[in-house]
């Protein structure tokens, strides 16, 4: 469903990406693991075409999306929920409002049907008696929640989900991992996560993906990952600033 | 030489980049202003945030201007013993220059440094992503009712601006000074005609569009850090104060 091909991206002279090359499986969750400021947020903002590549394509359902004129980039976007590393809630809104938000400005649904659905994802996720609080009375953990409830609530066929866990307690981390893993049994998404949460992320992972020094270094199922010979997995996994992996 | 040469080339070419992103970004915020469906309730919404809540800042700088042109007028129309002439001198500088260019200094620091500094923001924290990954077109969404509320809001902002000042002079001029009253407005029924209100309002519409589109970029556009969003900010309250003193020097000549 989502093909990375020969991805470049540079920022200021400083090359990010450097060939990144991908194949996402469908229904399926893929974990992107590498080492902060590695370039892991670039690619998953690549997938929906909020960064564009200096070089390089993204195939979306066999469609290069770094191609498409606005109108129909947003028309592939609607196939896309995010949950963005810090909720991205907008702070103007109430959180009922926020996980409302989509559907108000994208379907012509009426406000019973959209209470209705809106409360369910709530539940989902917890937050059943949050819906009346702003954004900024939350506690990050709630917010990712919310952010989480608002990404499904469009019923996507794809989820990205930037750094879920970080900044989290370990409790919280695991009950993140595991509302993702619920909610994807449950909707059947396509999920790509963007972590170094390891080995926790490893356990909701159908893949795990490596990003190292702008290239993709590894693709497997987690226990193979592990298993990996790989340099640079090897030394990512066993936190090692000795190898190939260029440590700032 | 050759580097220097080249970084002179670069700056100069980053320039008119920036210069041709901005007008970009002018054209899709009106052109989507009138692109169906209509955000009724963010364009009265931002009316609020632009007209109502400027409203006590813009009058109370309207008085005291008034006031002062009751003063200054009063002292300078006496040396040609012109005093009669207050009202029309006052009403004349407020209705083609002062009104529209100290409302929109009012708006450019209550509400054009808000714009930017939540737009900034909402960059900082992905809120704009957000709205971009969810389909939803920022520009259309954040900017455009901006846009239109400030069109609507500025003249009217701009009139009250002028009323009151011309109250304000009317109290430093009449009842301090002791200029006749009859003359003073006789004065002023004179000598303004519908052109010298006409060129306030043209100016203020577009000194509001001015506001709403520098705020807006520098805002939208703003780095997506602390010192970002403050750097969005003072950019955009100074480089708004400048396009309105420039566009204004353009349109008086244009209209005088």
């Amino acid at each position: 469903m989502i093909r990375v091909a020969n991805l470049h991206k540079s920022f200021r002279g400083q090359q990010v990406l450097k060939g990144v090359n991908l194949d996402l499986a469908t229904g399926k969750i893929t974990t992107i693991v590498g080492t902060s400021g590695c370039g892991k947020t670039v690619l998953l903002k690549h997938l929906n075409a909020l960064y564009l590549p200096d070089d390089g394509a993204v195939f979306v359902d066999g469609v290069d999306i770094t191609k498409l004129a606005q109108n129909d980039l947003y028309r592939i976007r609607s196939k896309f929920g995010v949950l963005f590393q810090g909720a991205a809630l907008l702070d103007s809104m109430t959180v009922f409002d926020n996980v409302a938000f989509p559907i108000r400005e994208k379907t012509k649904t009426s406000e019973t049907d959209i209470k209705t659905k809106v409360n369910e994802r709530l539940e989902q996720v917890g937050l059943g008696a949050m819906g009346g609080k702003f954004p900024a009375e939350l506690s990050g953990g709630m917010k990712k929640r919310a952010g989480l409830a608002r990404a499904l609530i469009m019923d996507p066929e794809i989820v990205l989900f930037d750094e879920p866990t970080t900044g989290l307690d370990p409790v919280l981390a695991t009950s993140i991992h595991q509302l993702i893993s619920r909610t994807q049994e449950a909707f059947g998404f396509t999920g790509i996560v963007v972590s170094h949460t390891i080995p926790q992320v490893f356990e909701i992972s159908d893949f795990v993906a490596m990003l190292a020094n702008g290239i993709i270094e590894e693709v497997s199922p987690p226990d193979k990952f592990c298993a990996s010979q790989n340099p640079a997995v090897q030394q990512f996994i066993h936190g090692k600033t000795e190898g190939p992996i260029q440590v700032l | 030489m050759v580097s220097f040469l080249g970084r002179i080339g670069r700056f100069a070419l980053d320039q008119i980049g920036g210069m041709g992103r901005m007008f970009s970004f002018l054209i899709s915020s009106i052109g989507l202003a009138f692109r169906p469906p209509a955000k009724i309730y963010l364009i009265i919404y931002h009316i609020k945030t632009i007209g109502v809540e400027s409203l006590s800042v813009v009058a109370l700088s309207g008085f005291f201007t008034g006031m002062v042109m009751g003063f200054q007028g009063y002292y300078s129309l006496r040396k040609f013993n012109a005093e009669s002439w207050l009202g029309s001198a006052t009403a004349l500088g407020l209705l083609r220059e002062l009104g529209p260019v100290l409302s929109a200094f009012m708006v450019t620091g209550r509400t054009g440094s808000a714009m930017a500094a939540e737009l900034g923001t909402m960059r900082a924290t992905e809120q704009i992503d957000a709205l971009d990954s969810m389909a939803i077109n920022p520009v259309k969404y954040l900017v455009s009712p901006r846009v239109i509320a400030s069109l609507l809001a500025m003249p009217l902002l701009t009139a009250i601006f002028d009323v009151i000042g011309i109250f304000g002079s009317y109290l430093v001029g009449v009842t301090l000074l002791g200029v006749s009253s009859g003359s003073f407005f006789a004065g002023m029924e004179n000598s303004i005609v519908f052109h010298d209100v006409y060129s306030g309002f043209v100016k203020s519409i577009s000194f509001g569009l001015i506001i709403t589109w520098i705020c807006c970029y520098k805002g939208f556009h703003a780095p997506p850090m602390a010192t970002g969003v403050s750097q969005a900010t003072t950019e955009s309250v100074v480089l708004s104060f400048v396009f309105i003193l420039v566009w204004d020097y353009f349109l008086t000549s244009i209209m005088l």
